[in-house]
């Protein structure tokens, strides 16, 4: 039993204060990530979401060559960057498509300049890395507050518009005529997002934050019938992938000969994916078992209850 | 047209008043006036671009008008707690959606509120008779985006009537169900008019399938409209007037026939809508 245990968490996994930090942030951020994700893949804005984690890149690039630490850089231009982009349009789909690539392009462009100034200057080795894949075992123990009151504040903003957004992504329409403050929850959902993508992109990296956004929502979209459970399954699952990430990742370091600990991103990206690819298989299965056109599951009677009557009446 | 006479007996629930609207320079609607009263069924004809998705919009206040005003109630109407149901024409219902009929339904009820939603019995014993009321109790754990486009028309009605409005505005509901469905939708819309005494606005291109319950007709053309009861609007004088070119109205086995074209032309254009029904009509009136 003791050999076993040996053998999944590497020589000093429970006792390296990396570790501790490391599994605290994940978890702030796997939470934040996965609640939101779950609103963002109902609203259809996966790619606004990728594109906050290229403005947090921005940022935070910017940060680091200001001699700062990247979190107020990722937090910082993703606010903004929501911002900007619920001004330019996010009432109308199209709209929102446009200023999402209108904003994306911008943020990669100042990515790509601060952080060659950054490695060219040579003041902050490993920028691009830090930056781009996230820096979750090197981040310092006070981060771990300022995670946590940003995630807090996340989730706040989402549970107080939650009825208003679940109601205009439903139907803008619907929601309007009947008085929610659609603009309002749609303003705060995507600050809410830029904090959540600026988290993760501290944890597993800018352009990879888009994974743990929306992989463990999608995956828990996809075998839940309600809005809690599909909550809180995606918490589950991004908790999950993040922990055995970081694990895998830790116990890297005595694999082969090499002696150096592989990206977590790597691990949690890989992890996500395979739980997405399983969370289909249900949905495949009862797709094969049930030919034809298979959308309704629970009311074939009253279909072919219907058809009677149809015939009946025509005869 | 004003049906005076009814107006004194039942409260006027809506009132639209000389409105007109542009969009991008053109004219939606010009001057439509017309009164909808407690416990009637109006629709709202007209061909594709009438203006009739535009006018509802105006109701709800989702679009201002240039000029003219609504009234609900005999008040003007303001966005805040108004006593109107809502069914738009297109509702994002994705399979994958997390939205139950229930959880829809209780939307109705507390949508537009900010926070966290406690558990509430009240709140589940007024969904489930609410799906009762319009016969959607079999599916009420079925995923929204599952259900076929009638039973999807039930739940956003039991979503809009949950609230308790007393006016309910359908835009096109019936646009995309097969016949029996629609007629289906129809027979509940106007039980829940004369029972709970809701006024029923409900927008159509098509008004065969009404005309069985229908106690009014709002007749949308070139951005004007006529109103009154059925067969003082939709006659040939009026809808010329309307169309602002000759217009036959036929009626066939019980069926109305909206015919266009001037007099001399070779071969009288049917209008779009109305030649689409009667061939959709065709097996159906040879079957009975």
């Amino acid at each position: 039993m003791h050999q076993l245990l040996r053998a999944v968490f590497g020589p000093g996994f429970f006792a390296s204060p990396q570790v501790h930090v490391a599994v605290s942030i994940g978890a702030v951020v796997a939470v934040v990530s996965a609640v939101t994700g779950v609103f963002t893949v109902m609203r259809g804005q996966s790619f606004a979401g990728h594109a906050l984690g290229d403005v947090s890149a921005a940022g935070g690039s910017g940060a680091l060559l200001l001699g700062l630490t990247p979190l107020p850089g990722f937090v910082g231009a993703g606010i903004a960057g929501a911002g900007v982009m619920d001004m330019i349009g996010v009432q109308r789909l199209r709209g929102r498509d446009l200023a999402t690539g209108i904003v994306l392009g911008v943020a990669i462009g100042c990515s790509a300049l601060f952080l060659y100034l950054g490695t060219t200057s040579g003041s902050t080795t490993g920028a691009t890395q830090q930056i781009l894949f996230g820096s979750i075992f090197t981040t310092t123990p006070g981060t771990v507050a300022a995670v946590a009151v940003l995630g807090v504040v996340a989730l706040a903003s989402i549970a107080a518009i939650a009825r208003p957004l679940l109601l205009s992504t439903l139907s803008p329409d619907i929601a309007a005529a009947r008085g929610a403050p659609v603009r309002l929850a749609g303003l705060l959902f995507m600050l809410a997002l830029a904090v959540s993508v600026a988290l993760s992109a501290l944890a597993i990296g800018a352009i990879l934050s888009t994974a743990l956004l929306i992989g463990p929502a999608a995956a828990a979209l996809r075998v839940t019938k309600t809005l809690p459970r599909a909550l809180v399954t995606a918490c589950l699952t991004g908790v999950a992938a993040t922990w055995l990430g970081i694990l895998l990742a830790y116990d890297s370091y005595y694999w082969g000969s090499g002696h150096q600990i592989l990206p977590v991103s790597f691990f949690v990206v890989a992890i996500i994916f395979a739980t997405y690819l399983v969370a289909g298989l249900p949905a495949a299965r009862a797709a094969r078992r049930r030919p034809g056109p298979g959308r309704g599951v629970t009311h074939e009677p009253a279909a072919a209850a219907g058809m009677g009557a149809r015939c009946s009446r025509a005869s | 047209m004003t049906d005076h006479s009814r107006a004194a007996v039942t409260p006027e629930i809506l009132r639209v008043d000389q409105v007109s609207v542009s969009l991008a320079g053109r004219q939606i609607l010009d001057d439509v006036s017309f009164t909808v009263q407690a416990g009637e069924f109006t629709g709202l004809i007209g061909p594709n671009g009438a203006g009739k998705t535009t006018l509802l919009r105006v109701i709800l206040g989702l679009q201002r008008p240039a000029t003219g005003r609504v009234e609900i109630l005999g008040q003007p109407r303001s966005l805040r707690h108004q006593p109107i149901g809502y069914v738009p024409q297109k509702v994002l219902l994705d399979p994958d959606m997390p939205i139950r009929a229930r959880d829809l339904v209780a939307l109705g009820l507390d949508g537009n509120r900010y926070g966290i939603r406690l558990p509430s019995r009240g709140r589940g014993e007024a969904v489930r008779s609410m799906l009762h009321a319009v016969d959607a109790d079999r599916f009420a754990d079925a995923r929204v985006g599952s259900l076929s486009g009638g039973e999807q028309q039930r739940v956003l009605i039991a979503h809009a009537l949950i609230s308790r409005p007393r006016l309910l505005l359908l835009d096109e509901p019936l646009a995309n169900l097969d016949l029996r469905s629609g007629q289906e939708v129809i027979a509940l819309l106007a039980r829940i008019a004369r029972e709970q005494q809701i006024a029923v606005l409900l927008s159509a291109h098509e008004m065969n399938p009404l005309l069985p319950v229908m106690d009014r007709v709002v007749y949308l053309a070139g951005g004007r409209a006529a109103s009154g009861p059925t067969d003082q609007v939709v006659t040939g004088e009026v809808l010329t007037r309307l169309y602002g070119h000759h217009v036959d109205v036929l009626h066939v086995h019980g069926r109305i026939l909206v015919v266009a074209g001037a007099a001399g032309d070779e071969a009288p254009a049917v209008d779009g809508s109305v030649a689409h029904e009667a061939a959709a009509a065709g097996p159906a009136a040879g079957a009975g």
